[in-house]
């Protein structure tokens, strides 16, 4: 089986996507003609004409906003943040208009539409193009946060999100783009469930994004050094959150670390520490630990190694909570 | 009852110097040759400095890069139309014009080597650092413009630069009504360059100008030649007196083209024939500038020559002091998240050098 990258596998499942259902539509910056400038849309505009992938004026509010419109109009649109740096500006519409519309109308209007944005740093990058804001729009009831870390997932959880019956955020971590292959068997994903990488017993480790990769990886270093079984869960929704994929994987380990991109307060593992707190406190042998960024303005790329979570980052996480 | 017109409109597009170097002379602009060669000095450095650097990024010793080649006509003559005292708020593809308000030739290096020191300015330089969320600076030159009015300043005026793209960000329009209300003293200047990256104007607005948003918002607005040096200047020096009499904000589009990349990581030949470019090389701004020089007798090949060797050794100089690299902090971040202390950050930064230490990282 050909091996495909993330770029690849996305691209792929939104030419199916588009051939299958005449109501899915692209929109966003540059999507069209240009084929993205990450190339996730590359060869739309040529397949499926520019009523369906439409080149959008530089207005990100305008893009979610009209999206809406077309969601309720009964079209499927997956419109692109071409980074999430830039979807800051549509955050009102999502806020105040995709989220809710479901609630204010008592179920009568519904948004079912998907936004795409990668996120994320590693890649060396201008101002703006490196955050890990995920907690942004899983802070937002009513939205939907899915995160795939492989070309494996990436498209089935595509597909999940443009088959989902409400708004999707689907942030892509462009540092996994193309930095690896994968041969993509068909594989069942779905939104709100979390996927246990490595059953184990000793010590949960749960990640999400390119994190995931760094994660495997620096399970497999320290694994040279010493013995030890290790749960890997790779959370996949940010929201709704699988708990219980979580709990149950803790109750069995007693241990825990937690591996994010974002910056460390208030984000994605300060909730997952939360959620174990709430339901699994009593089966801890150890504090549980997370390995994040810095609650600092994302550096521009002469530092930002420095302040990403390294692979060491999670081996001594990892070998301190096993040890405690 | 029949319909009245209540309202007609008109829209004027300002050309002095022609592309063959022919000049209007009831419309040439009043600057001395001093300024005249000062002019010419800038665009250039402008345009060697963009190449060195795009050669530097080839090389692997920038990051992403956005070139503003072609644009030099449009950039820089708008800032000999404002005073040091005034403020200049700019997008991110106006190199010569940031040079010409004092920055340092080593910033642009620093900055897309990922430092932001390359963002420092001198003290009490009244230029933003860049902004790369289209549009998003347009309301901050309102603000400072009035702001500046409201503390005195009578007659400080804001330039506030942005390309084609940011017209369709809902920032422009809430800056240029903001404006058009407060009687900002403010000068909207867009460089229409053709391309948002990859999309052209025609799918950006159905309208036939951007100048000609201005009248919505009850502002005069023109369309310029913006690969015209003199046209640029002269519409910019009009709107600034316009300011600076209290008369409020304009809006200038500067109609030019991007020769080059949108940024390092961009293809344009997947959206735009080699034609275009060709045509569009015609109308360099720098060669039409030349000739209009030359035939004023204030410029020649000898003069040229100098002036590149000047400037190269110019930009060299910075490229080595680029090269040489410069002292910085790792933990400096920690140091600007907010302007007080806090237990939280100043724990995360004793991790972070504690952290530093055993792996052995440097900044």
């Amino acid at each position: 089986m050909a091996k495909i990258n993330m770029v690849q596998a996305l691209n792929t499942t939104l030419h199916r996507a588009m051939a299958t259902d005449d109501r899915v539509l692209v929109m966003g910056e540059d999507v069209g003609i240009n084929g993205g400038v990450f190339r996730v849309t590359d060869g739309l505009f040529e397949a499926f004409g520019r009523d369906r992938v439409i080149d959008a004026p530089v207005a990100e509010s305008g893009i979610l906003g009209v999206a809406i419109g077309m969601a309720v109009a009964g079209l499927k649109p997956v419109v692109e943040m071409q980074f999430s740096g830039f979807s800051y500006e549509m955050m009102h519409q999502m806020e105040g208009n995709a989220s809710r519309l479901r609630t204010r109308s008592r179920g009568q209007f519904t948004v079912p539409l998907v936004v795409r944005m990668p996120y994320g740093g590693g890649v060396r990058a201008l101002e703006h193009h490196s955050e890990s804001k995920e907690v942004f729009y899983s802070h937002t009831a009513g939205v939907k946060v899915v995160i795939p870390s492989s070309p494996t997932n990436a498209g089935p959880l595509l597909q999940a999100a443009i088959d989902d019956p409400d708004p999707v955020v689907f942030m892509e971590p462009k540092r996994s783009y193309r930095s690896f292959k994968e041969a993509v068997k068909e594989e069942q994903f779905s939104i709100g469930t979390a996927q246990v990488v490595e059953a184990g017993s000793d010590i949960t480790i749960i990640s999400w994004g390119a994190m995931m990769h760094d994660t495997l990886k620096a399970v497999a270093d320290l694994k040279k050094e010493r013995e030890f079984s290790p749960e890997i869960i790779d959370l996949l929704t940010i929201s709704p959150m699988d708990t219980a994929a979580i709990v149950a994987s803790v109750k069995k380990t007693g241990r825990c670390v937690v591996v994010q991109e974002a910056q460390q307060s208030f984000g994605p593992a300060s909730e997952i520490i939360a959620v174990i707190n709430d339901q699994a406190l009593m089966y801890l042998e150890a504090p549980v630990q997370r390995v994040t960024m810095y609650d600092v303005v994302m550096p521009l790329f002469a530092r930002e190694q420095l302040y990403l979570p390294s692979r060491a980052d999670i081996i001594q996480a990892v070998q301190k909570t096993l040890s405690f | 009852m029949p319909l009245k017109s209540v309202e007609t409109f008109d829209l004027k597009r300002l050309e002095v110097l022609d592309e063959t170097g022919h000049v209007d002379e009831d419309l040439e602009p009043s600057l001395s040759p001093d300024q005249l060669v000062s002019l010419y000095e800038s665009m250039m450095l402008s345009r060697l400095m963009d190449a060195r650097m795009l050669n530097l990024q080839r090389q692997g010793r920038l990051g992403t890069l956005p070139v503003g080649t072609g644009q030099e006509g449009a950039f820089c003559p708008p800032v000999m139309a404002i005073r040091d005292s005034d403020w200049f708020v700019g997008a991110y593809r106006e190199l010569g014009a940031r040079l010409m308000r004092g920055e340092p030739l080593t910033n642009p290096l620093f900055l897309f080597n990922g430092h932001e020191e390359g963002n420092v300015i001198p003290d009490n330089d009244r230029t933003l650092p860049i902004s790369i969320v289209l549009a998003s600076q347009l309301p901050h030159a309102v603000g400072l413009a009035y702001g500046s009015r409201l503390r005195g300043e009578t007659g400080t005026v804001a330039l506030a630069m942005f390309g084609d793209g940011s017209s369709s960000e809902g920032d422009f329009h809430e800056a240029l009504n903001f404006a058009g209300v407060l009687n900002a003293p403010v000068i909207f200047f867009c460089q229409n360059n053709q391309f948002a990256i990859s999309t052209p104007k025609e799918f950006q607005t159905k309208s036939a100008t951007i100048a000609q948003k201005a009248i919505a918002y009850g502002m005069p607005g023109i369309q310029v030649d913006g690969n015209d040096p003199l046209a640029v200047y002269q519409a910019t020096k009009e709107a600034v007196d316009r300011a600076r009499n209290g008369e409020g904000p304009s809006l200038i589009e500067a109609v030019t083209f991007r020769m080059g990349v949108h940024t390092t990581a961009d293809d344009p030949t997947r959206y735009r024939e080699d034609d275009m470019v060709k045509e569009w090389e015609k109308k360099d701004p720098l060669i039409r500038f030349k000739i209009y020089l030359t035939k004023k007798e204030i410029w020649d090949d000898d003069r040229e020559e100098k002036l590149t060797a000047k400037i190269k050794a110019r930009i060299d100089e910075a490229v080595a002091e680029f090269e040489a690299g410069r002292k910085t902090t790792p933990d400096a971040p920690f140091d600007f998240v907010f302007g007080t202390r806090h237990g939280i950050i100043e724990d995360q930064r004793k991790a972070f050098l504690a952290r530093q230490g055993k792996e052995g990282h440097h900044g």
